[in-house]
């Protein structure tokens, strides 16, 4: 049987974006810290690390989860997709990033991975939420800048182009 | 902060898994999605020595109708249960209280029988279980045992569990005809813990709600067909029942009031709804 003992790190692979990558991580070694410290992927932020805040949240073989309710090892033959992965492949905004930049969306940014990423996950399950379904789906993020009505502003709007009906009212 | 180091057994079989609780007893604890024992590790509210990940045990991972049961196996997530096409038909209560269960981020990962073992007395699916008279199916390597809801939980944040046990399984009893269901939930954010959550629920035998977040357990109570004022006085007597304390979300008086309230509505609700 192989107890992976306490302290010795244990080789961990996963597709980060879309490449294959590789790091070590000790069995309590969060997923949230093997992104950041191991793998240089800062992009993902670290907040409350007991599931409550949402900054940290990553997608996980498509579904969006928290980094940091999870452990490195447990990523390991999977597919992860951070917010280092939401650009076009040109450099510039993909169209989440684009509508948060548009709607003044954030303003420290602390929180903004998470809700990109809950998002890019959440618009794929349901391509054309009504604002109340949004307000639900974005609950378990949380911003200490904006309000909100910019998030769901652009959520709106990002779902809108996602969907390719950039004009419809609901989305201006 | 962090979880305080473990040494981690990632296990490929239910065998496996089994042999190192027999081995480890309390020292070892399962871990499946860890919504909720993930915060308690990095807040270090608990600190097993060994750490059993049993998530790719994928032959635990079925949504199967047997008789009048509707099984959950130990590895389904929250959010399969909440995808399955016929929960609505076949387990209104589970298709109504499911949605409550965190964010649908954590329902990504969290487990329908990780939460009832962690037997938070706030938590929705435990209050389903006990509320519709499920059961939980429970392995060692001494054998298997079936456990009725309330058998289970037995406390706050405590279950009848072995420590060299695993819930492999939890038993919930599908839709009987006729019967109808209402569930009502008090927080001060949508997937916040439930200050107070009510099930209600109306067979062609019985009437009753299920009451979580007040007691120290999900709380089943029947009520007879009854004059008006029978009914409040019955509700007012499950509430004193119940109890409640004082947190910083709610008093037990405010709870205690919503007991009455909400249970008042929802039996009426369920009563309404079967007679028309």
């Amino acid at each position: 049987m192989p107890l992976h003992p306490k302290n010795r790190p244990v080789a961990v692979e996963l597709q980060l974006n879309g490449k294959p990558q590789r790091g070590a991580a000790a069995p309590n070694m969060l997923l949230s810290d093997f992104l950041r410290q191991e793998l240089g992927a800062t992009g993902t932020h670290v907040g409350c690390e007991h599931g409550i805040c949402g900054a940290c949240t990553v997608r996980l073989d498509g579904r969006a989860v928290r980094s940091c309710l999870c452990l490195a090892v447990q990523a390991e033959g999977r597919r992860v997709e951070t917010i280092e992965g939401l650009a076009e492949a040109d450099g510039s905004f993909g169209i989440l990033q684009d509508a948060f930049h548009r709607h003044f969306a954030l303003q420290c940014g602390f929180c903004t991975p998470g809700f990109l990423m809950s998002l890019a996950d959440y618009l794929e399950g349901n391509p054309d939420p009504t604002e109340e379904e949004l307000r639900e789906a974005l609950s378990g993020n949380i911003c200490r800048c904006t309000g909100y009505a910019e998030i769901v502003k652009a959520a709106l709007y990002a779902a809108a182009r996602l969907r390719g009906d950039a004009d419809s009212s609901r989305a201006k | 902060m962090k979880p305080a180091p473990f040494d981690l057994l990632i296990a490929d079989s239910l065998e496996e898994a089994l042999a190192c609780l027999h081995e480890h007893g309390e020292d070892a604890r399962i871990i499946a999605g860890g919504q909720s024992l993930m915060a308690m590790l990095n807040m270090r509210l608990a600190h097993p020595s060994v750490l059993v990940d049993v998530t790719r045990l994928r032959d635990l991972s079925y949504i199967r109708c047997k008789g009048d049961w509707l099984e959950v196996g130990a590895t389904t997530t929250q959010a399969e249960l909440l995808a399955w096409p016929e929960l609505a038909t076949r387990a209104p209560l589970l298709a109504q209280a499911l949605p409550y269960v965190g964010h649908f981020q954590t329902r990504n990962r969290g487990t329908v029988c990780g939460s009832l073992c962690h037997a938070d007395p706030s938590s929705e699916i435990p209050l389903a279980l006990a509320t519709l008279g499920g059961e939980v199916v429970l392995k060692s390597r001494k054998g298997k045992r079936v456990l009725a809801a309330q058998d289970f939980q037995t406390g706050m944040l405590t279950t009848a569990r072995r420590p060299d046990e695993m819930v492999v399984a939890a038993r919930f009893r599908l839709q009987e005809d006729l019967a109808r269901f209402g569930f009502r939930e008090v927080a001060r954010r949508h997937g916040d813990f439930a200050i107070v959550s009510i099930a209600a629920m109306k067979t062609a035998k019985t009437l009753c709600l299920g009451v979580g977040g007040v007691a120290e357990r999900p709380t089943i109570q029947t009520f007879d067909a009854q004059s008006a004022e029978d009914l409040e006085a019955a509700l007012n007597a499950f509430a004193w029942q119940l109890g409640g304390s004082d947190d910083i979300h709610a008093s037990a008086r405010y709870r205690r009031e919503m007991v009455r309230r909400l249970g008042h509505t929802l039996l009426q609700e369920v009563s309404n709804a079967a007679a028309s």
